[in-house]
C-alpha cells in the first residue's frame, strides 16, 4: 500500500510547540534537523519501504485556461495562503498501521532546541488503479 | 526469447546450489547473477543445457561470492570449490521454495517480492518496476527477507495457507512493468498445484482462471471499469474458462472444501451463464453459505448480501445487508446498488457518491461517481 506523506509549511491543525521558520534556527539544529529527515529517508530503503521524496518552492502560482487564443490567467503567489505544501514522501508499507508509524517518526525530527519537533504531517492513501477481482 | 522457460529453472537450480551446500541467501543471490547473464547471452548464444548452463553459471557466481568473502575477511572459508562428482541430484527443491518464500515471520509485501525472485525468476528491476518502486528499495526489501529467513532450512515444514495467499496477492497486482503478474501468479499456481496434493492449491489456480478468462470484458474505453452485468461475454475466453471448470471439479472431487474452492465455484457460476440475466443466484448464495461457514469473512457477508438482493430480491439483499459491517470499503456501493433496484433512486444517488467518497481505486472511484451522475440525470427527467 502506497501512501503520500505531506508535509505543510502552513496549514493543518495548531502545532504543538510554536517554532520559527529553519532559517531562524542556529545553524547545528538547521543541520541535525535535515540529517534526520535524510537518514530516515536512507532507512526506508534499508526497509524495502521508500519510493520518493520531493520538496517544493513555497512560491506558486495559481493558473487557468482563459478561451481559446488567449494566453493563460496566472494568479498569486499568495503570501497569506492557509495551507502551504512543502514537499512529499511516499512510501509503500503494509499496513495503515506501518504508515502512522512511520509518519510519527518522521514527526519527530529535531526542532530549534534539539528536542522532537512534533511536527503534523498530513498522511494519505493512494488510489490503486483497479481493484482487486471478486463478485 | 521465451523468458518464462528460464525461469521456470530458477527454483530448482537454487535447490541445486542449496544441496551443494550453499546458504540460502547467497544461492538466491548467486542464481539471480546468472539469470542476468542468461538474459544477455542466450538471445544470440543459446545454450544445448539451459539447466545445466545455468547451474554451472551460478555455481561460479556463489564461489566468486565465496572468494569475495574470504578475501574481505582475511581468511579462507571452506567451501568445496568443485562441486560434488556425478550427476546433478535429480531431487527438485521448487515446493520447498514456495513454502520459504512465503514463510510466515515475512510480510507480506517482503513474501510477494521474495517469491517473485526466487520462485517466479524476476529480476529485481522487474519486480521493482511492476511495484512503481526504486530498484534500490526492491533489492533491499528482497536481502532483508533473505536475512529474516537466515536460520531457517530449506525443508522445514510450510504452511500451504501462506504460500496461496501470497500467490493471490501477487494475482491481484495484475500489470505493472513488462511483467504481467496476473499470468505470472497463474504459472506459479499451476506449477503450485501440479507439485502439491492440496485440493485448495487446485482451488485457487482454477478462481485465478476463471476470472483471467473474464479479464478482457471487465474495462471498456478509456480503461473504465465494466460491471459484471454489462460484461461483453463473447469476449470471455471459453478454453481458460473450461479449463477452471476442469480444475475445479477435480479438486471439488476430493470432497475437502476450502475458500478458494467455494470462491472459484462462485466465479464459475457467473462464467457458466450465457447472459447475466441467465446467472443462477441461488447457486451462488448457496456457494456464499459455505464460504461464511468456512471464513466467517465480514467481506464475503457483504458479497452474499448481493447474491441475495439478486436471488430474492432488492429488498431481502437489503435485509441481509443490515448484518453487515458499514466500515467495509464497498459496503456503501453496494447498498446504493440494492438501494436503486430496491426503486429508491435518491437513496441510490446519493449512496453511490457516498462509495466514490471511500473508494479504494481510480476505476472504481469513476465508476461509481458515473453511476451517482446517471441517477441524477434520471431524476431531473
Amino acid at each position: 500500500m502506497k501512501y503520500l506523506l505531506l508535509k505543510h509549511y502552513r496549514g493543518g491543525p495548531e502545532p504543538v510547540i510554536g517554532y520559527q521558520p529553519l532559517d531562524q534556527w542556529a545553524p547545528d539544529r538547521v543541520d541535525a534537523h535535515i540529517r534526520y529527515m535524510r537518514d530516515f529517508a536512507d532507512r526506508l530503503v534499508g526497509t524495502g519501504e521508500f519510493v520518493e521524496e520531493k520538496a517544493l518552492s513555497p512560491e506558486g502560482t495559481f493558473v487557468r485556461f482563459d478561451g481559446e487564443g488567449r494566453p493563460p490567467v496566472t494568479d498569486g503567489p499568495f503570501a497569506e495562503t492557509k495551507d502551504l505544501v512543502a514537499g512529499w514522501m511516499i512510501i509503500d508499507v503494509e499496513s495503515y498501521e506501518r504508515a502512522l508509524e512511520l509518519a510519527a517518526e518522521l514527526s519527530a525530527a529535531p526542532g530549534p532546541d534539539g528536542e522532537p519537533i512534533h511536527e503534523w504531517l498530513e498522511l494519505r492513501p493512494f488510489l490503486t488503479g483497479f481493484p482487486s477481482v471478486g463478485e | 526469447m521465451d523468458t518464462s522457460l528460464i525461469r521456470e529453472l530458477v527454483p530448482a537450480v537454487i535447490g541445486v546450489l542449496v544441496r551443494r551446500g550453499a546458504d540460502f541467501a547467497s544461492a538466491e543471490d548467486a542464481v539471480q547473477e546468472a539469470l542476468v547473464r542468461a538474459y544477455e547471452t542466450w538471445p544470440h548464444d543459446p545454450p544445448r543445457d539451459p539447466k545445466a548452463w545455468l547451474i554451472a553459471a551460478a555455481w561460479r557466481k556463489f564461489l566468486d561470492a565465496v572468494r569475495a568473502e574470504s578475501a574481505r575477511r582475511g581468511r579462507e572459508l571452506t567451501v568445496d570449490a568443485e562441486p560434488p562428482d556425478g550427476p546433478v541430484p535429480d531431487a527438485d527443491d521448487t515446493l520447498r521454495l514456495y513454502f520459504l518464500c512465503a514463510h510466515p515471520t515475512l510480510s507480506q509485501p517482503a513474501a510477494v517480492a521474495l517469491t517473485l525472485r526466487a520462485v517466479g525468476g524476476l529480476t529485481t528491476r522487474q519486480i521493482a518496476t511492476a511495484h512503481l518502486v526504486p530498484e534500490a528499495t526492491m533489492a533491499q526489501r528482497i536481502s532483508r527477507a533473505k536475512r529474516t529467513l537466515s536460520g531457517v532450512p530449506l525443508d522445514a515444514p510450510g504452511d500451504l495457507a501462506t504460500v496461496l495467499r501470497v500467490l493471490y496477492l501477487v494475482f491481484n497486482e495484475g500489470y505493472g512493468g513488462d511483467v504481467d503478474l496476473a499470468a505470472e501468479a497463474i504459472r506459479l499456481a499451476r506449477q503450485l498445484d501440479a507439485l502439491s496434493d492440496e485440493p485448495e492449491a487446485a482451488g485457487l489456480l482454477a478462481l485465478m482462471l476463471l476470472h483471467h478468462a473474464r479479464r478482457a470484458s471487465r474495462t471498456g474505453a478509456g480503461g473504465r471499469l465494466v460491471p459484471l452485468a454489462e460484461q461483453d461475454r463473447s469476449l470471455w475466453d471459453t478454453a481458460m474458462i473450461a479449463e477452471g471448470v476442469t480444475v475445479l471439479q477435480t479438486a471439488l472431487a476430493r470432497d475437502r472444501l476450502g475458500d478458494y474452492q467455494a470462491q472459484a465455484a462462485i466465479a464459475a457460476l457467473h462464467a457458466d451463464a450465457r447472459t447475466a440475466a441467465e446467472t443462477d443466484w441461488v447457486q451462488i448464495v448457496e456457494w456464499y453459505d459455505e464460504l461464511l461457514a468456512i471464513t466467517a469473512s465480514p467481506v464475503v457477508r457483504l458479497n452474499r448480501a448481493v447474491a441475495v438482493g439478486e436471488a430474492d430480491g432488492a429488498q431481502a439483499g437489503l435485509t441481509a445487508l443490515a448484518d453487515v459491517d458499514p466500515g467495509l470499503p464497498r459496503y456503501a456501493a453496494a447498498r446504493a446498488y440494492l438501494l436503486e433496484r430496491a426503486g429508491d433512486l435518491d437513496g441510490a444517488a446519493t449512496g453511490y457518491a457516498e462509495a466514490a467518497r471511500v473508494a479504494t481505486s481510480l476505476a472504481e472511484r469513476d465508476h461509481l461517481t458515473r453511476e451517482s451522475a446517471r441517477l441524477r440525470q434520471a431524476a431531473r427527467r
